[in-house]
C-alpha cells in the first residue's frame, strides 16, 4: 500500500505539468472529432404511430444525453426522411471529364440520396432510420444506423436490428432506450438504460426513498416510514439500498432489497447515531459512521446483517461519509473536521495512510467515486459563502480539482453514472432542492424532477 | 236621589228642625209664638298646671344595621328636652345625651335607650342584625394538570454558533434555568423520559449535520447532568439539518435553527 502511494507520489512529481487536466473527466471518447449524427422523426404504422412522439423524444434524448455526438437539428434536414435502406437512391454519376454538362441533372436527391445528409446544409456524419409498426400484439422497430462517409447503402450500415415492445408507450420508450443503446455504443459510450436514480423526496410529506429512470420517467416511492428516511446508498449489484432513517427513534441504518422491495434487517450497534455510508466493492460489508463508543462520528465497517462491526478510525472529531473506492476495495474517501471546518479525506480500509485530499479552504463533503476508482466528485464551498456548495471533480492521486458548477444556487450530493461521464446532483434554486444531471465536462443540464422537494441523489445499477 | 242624601245624620237633624218649624208656623198660624229657651248657664273652667314633658329622642340609630359577626356597627343618639339620665341597655350602660358607641354584638341585637327626665322616660330602640360571616371563598381550583408536553413548552432551546458544539454563556443562563424545570418535570412525572434534540442550520452538509447535531445534544445532555438531571431520564437525538423550525436563508433564521430542544420522550 504505501509503496503504491510512494508510486503515486513519484508520478505527480513527474506529471506536474499535466495535472490540471487529471481531474477533467473525459467526456467524449471520440477525440476533438464529435461526430454528427441525424436522427429524424421516425414514424409508425397504423397503430404505432401514436406512441411515435414518446419514441422520438426518448431515442434522441437518450443519444444526445449520452454526450458522445451532436444532434444535427431537425430543421436542417431534407424534406425526405428514408425509412428503410430500399428508400435510397443512387445519384446519377457524375459526367465524365470533358463531356457535356446536362443540363437536367439534380443536385439534390431531396433526402434519398446518402450525400443530401453529409451535403454541408445539413453536415451528418451518421444517420439513424427505420420505421415502427405493430405486428400481432407486438411493438417492431426496425432501425439502422448509416455511415454516411462510406458513399454508398451498401457498405455504409452499422446497425441494423429489429428491436420488440409492448404496443403502448412504455413499449415505444423501451425500444427506443435499446435503439439508442446500441447507438450509443458505436460511439464508445454507455447507455444509461436500465440503471436507476435512487433519491429523498418530500413529495409525500415525508422525507421517503424514491427510484426513477436516468432521464426522470417512472418515479417511483420505495420507502412508507412517515418519517425522514434519507442518504441512500446501493450495493455494487444494484439489488440492495442501505439508508438513514429516523423511524424507530434516533437516525438508524436500515438496508432494503430493491426488487421486491423488503426489509433485510441490518443490525444497528447501540448508537445515537448509525448514518449509511457505502457498501464495499463486493457487496459483502458496509461501512457507516457511527457514535458509538466516542460521540458522533467515527468510521465503521461491519456485515451487511450488522454484525462484525468495527472502528476503522479513531478521531475525536466529526467524521461521516465514508465510500469505499469501487475499483480497488482499498481505501476510502471521508468527510472529517478534523482539522476545523469539514473537508474530504481519504484513509486505507485499516485508517492508515491518512491524507487531507481538499486544501482546508470552504467546507468539503458528500465525495462519491468515480467508477475508475480515480476520481471523487464532491461538494465545496470554496471561493463561495459559507453553505453555497459547488460540485468539483478530483484526481485523488493528484489532488488536482475542476469546478462543474459556478453559482447558481446550491449544488450538493453529486455521484457518478455507471458511464463515469454523468454526474446526478441536487441542486437547491430559492430553498427548494431539485435532481439534476450534468456531464462530467459540466455540459447538458438536465432537470429530472419538480415535485416537492428532492435530494440526495445516488445513481445505481 | 235627594232622600237619599237626607239619610245621613246631620241632615236628618236639619230635616227635624225644618219640619218642626214648618209645623210649628202651621199649627200657629194664628197664635203668639212662645218665649225661645234660656241660654245655657256659663260653666268656668278651673285652670290645670301644665305637666312637664318627658325628654325626646332625636335620634337613635345603629350604622349599619347589619353586619357579619365579628364585624362592628355604630350607635348614634341625642336625647333632647329636660334629661336628668339617658342609658341604653345591652351592657353599654349611662351615656351622655348625645354620643355614639361602636358595638360588636355577636347575634342580633335590639339596643333600647331610655331618657329620663322630670317629665317622664322615653326609650327608642335600634337594632343590629348580625350575620353569619359568608364562607371563606372556596380554594382557587387547582390548575389544571398540565400534560409534559405543556411543561416542556417553558423549556427553552438553548444555542450554538456556527459548526460549534460548545454551551455558549447565552446557553449557559438557559441550560441553567432549563435544569430546574426539568428536574420539576421529571419530578412530577416519574416515568417520563426527556429527548434532547439536536438541531443545525441549513448550510453544512445534511450528513456532517447529523454529527454536529449529535454533538449539540450530548453537550447539552452533559451540561445538564452536571447540575443534577438525572441522566438516566435523558436521552439524545440528532436532527442535523432535517428538522428547521425557521426556513428563511438569513442569520436570524439560521441561529434559530442551531439549537438544542426539549421534547418527551418514552
Amino acid at each position: 500500500m504505501k509503496r503504491l502511494i510512494g508510486v503515486g507520489l513519484v508520478m505527480a512529481g513527474t506529471l506536474g505539468a499535466l495535472m490540471a487536466q487529471d481531474a477533467q473527466i473525459t467526456v467524449s471518447k471520440n477525440g476533438y472529432q464529435t461526430p454528427n449524427v441525424a436522427i429524424p422523426d421516425f414514424r409508425g404504422t397504423g397503430d404505432a404511430q401514436k406512441f411515435m412522439a414518446a419514441f422520438n423524444e426518448t431515442l434522441s434524448g437518450d443519444v444526445k444525453a449520452s454526450g458522445q455526438v451532436k444532434l444535427v437539428p431537425k430543421t436542417s434536414m431534407p424534406l425526405f426522411i428514408p425509412q428503410q435502406p430500399s428508400d435510397f437512391q443512387t445519384p446519377p454519376p457524375v459526367p465524365a471529364r470533358g463531356g457535356r454538362p446536362q443540363n437536367y441533372m439534380p443536385t439534390t436527391g431531396g433526402g434519398h440520396w446518402m450525400q443530401d445528409w453529409s451535403a454541408p446544409e445539413v453536415a451528418a456524419n451518421y444517420l439513424a432510420f427505420g420505421y415502427t409498426a405493430p405486428q400481432a400484439d407486438v411493438l417492431v422497430l426496425q432501425g439502422w444506423l448509416y455511415d454516411l462517409s462510406k458513399g454508398n447503402p451498401a457498405n455504409a450500415q452499422l446497425i441494423a436490428k429489429r428491436y420488440l415492445g409492448t404496443v403502448d408507450e412504455a413499449g415505444a420508450r423501451k425500444i427506443a432506450h435499446e435503439f439508442a443503446a446500441d447507438i450509443i455504443a458505436i460511439f464508445g459510450g454507455q447507455s444509461l438504460y436500465g440503471s436507476h436514480i435512487y433519491f429523498t423526496s418530500t413529495r409525500t410529506g415525508h422525507k421517503e426513498i424514491w427510484v426513477m429512470d436516468p432521464d426522470g420517467k417512472n418515479q417511483k416511492q420505495l420507502t412508507r416510514f412517515n418519517s425522514i428516511s434519507t442518504f441512500a446508498t446501493l450495493s455494487p449489484d444494484g439489488s440492495k439500498l442501505a439508508f438513514t432513517s429516523w423511524a424507530k427513534g434516533q437516525p438508524a441504518i436500515f438496508i432494503f432489497s430493491v426488487d421486491p422491495v423488503r426489509d433485510l434487517r441490518f443490525y444497528n450497534q447501540a448508537a445515537s447515531v448509525n448514518q449509511a455510508g457505502s457498501f464495499t466493492p463486493d457487496g459483502k460489508q458496509i461501512v457507516y459512521a457511527s457514535s458509538a463508543g466516542t460521540g458522533c462520528c467515527r468510521i465503521f465497517i461491519a456485515n451487511l446483517d450488522g454484525t462484525g462491526f468495527r472502528s476503522i478510525s479513531s478521531s475525536s472529531s466529526i467524521e461521516v461519509e465514508p465510500k469505499v473506492n469501487p475499483k480497488t476495495g482499498r481505501d476510502i474517501v471521508f468527510t472529517s473536521g478534523r482539522s476545523g471546518p469539514h473537508q474530504i479525506y481519504r484513509m486505507g480500509m485499516d485508517g492508515s495512510d491518512l491524507e487531507r485530499l481538499t486544501p482546508g479552504t470552504g467546507e468539503a463533503s458528500n465525495a462519491s467515486w468515480h467508477p475508475d476508482g480515480q476520481h471523487i466528485a464532491f461538494a465545496w464551498t470554496q471561493g463561495y459563502a459559507t453553505g453555497a456548495f459547488n460540485i468539483f471533480t478530483m484526481n485523488v492521486a493528484t489532488k488536482e480539482y475542476v469546478q462543474l458548477t459556478h453559482g447558481d444556487g446550491k449544488n450538493e450530493n453529486p455521484t457518478w453514472a455507471p458511464d463515469g461521464v454523468h454526474i446526478v446532483f441536487a441542486k437547491t434554486r430559492g430553498g427548494s432542492p431539485q435532481i439534476y444531471t450534468k456531464l462530467a465536462d459540466g455540459t447538458q443540464l438536465q432537470q429530472l424532477t419538480s415535485a416537492g422537494q428532492n435530494e440526495n441523489p445516488v445513481w445505481g445499477k | 236621589m235627594l232622600r237619599r242624601r237626607y239619610l245621613t245624620t246631620r241632615n236628618v237633624t236639619t230635616i227635624g228642625l225644618a219640619l218642626s218649624l214648618a209645623l210649628f208656623a202651621a199649627g200657629c198660624k194664628k197664635k203668639v209664638p212662645a218665649p225661645p229657651p234660656p241660654p245655657p248657664p256659663v260653666v268656668k273652667e278651673v285652670p290645670v298646671a301644665p305637666k312637664p314633658a318627658a325628654p325626646t329622642v332625636a335620634v337613635f340609630t345603629a350604622e349599619p344595621t347589619s353586619i357579619q359577626r365579628g364585624q362592628s356597627a355604630t350607635l348614634r343618639w341625642e336625647v333632647t328636652g329636660n334629661v336628668t339620665g339617658v342609658s341604653i341597655d345591652q351592657a353599654v350602660g349611662t351615656v351622655q345625651n348625645t354620643g355614639n358607641r361602636r358595638v360588636s354584638p355577636s347575634d342580633s341585637t335590639t339596643y333600647t335607650l331610655t331618657a329620663t327626665g322630670p317629665g317622664g322616660s322615653t326609650t327608642a330602640s335600634a337594632t343590629v342584625n348580625v350575620s353569619a360571616p359568608p364562607p371563606p371563598p372556596p380554594p382557587p381550583p387547582p390548575p389544571a394538570a398540565k400534560t409534559l408536553v405543556d411543561r416542556l413548552m417553558d423549556v427553552q432551546d438553548a444555542f450554538f454558533d456556527y459548526d460549534k458544539t460548545d454551551i455558549r454563556s447565552d446557553a449557559r443562563d438557559t441550560l441553567n434555568r432549563d435544569a430546574a424545570a426539568l428536574k420539576s418535570i421529571l419530578g412530577d412525572f416519574p416515568g417520563a423520559k426527556i429527548v434532547i434534540e439536536g438541531h443545525c442550520d441549513e448550510r453544512g452538509s445534511a450528513e456532517y449535520n447529523l454529527g454536529l447535531g449529535d454533538r449539540r445534544a450530548s453537550s447539552a445532555m452533559e451540561f445538564l447532568q452536571g447540575l443534577g438531571v438525572p441522566a438516566d431520564r435523558l436521552k439524545t437525538i440528532s436532527y442535523g439539518k432535517e428538522r428547521p423550525q425557521c426556513t428563511e436563508q438569513n442569520e436570524t433564521c439560521f441561529q434559530k435553527n442551531r439549537r438544542v430542544h426539549f421534547a418527551p420522550g418514552q
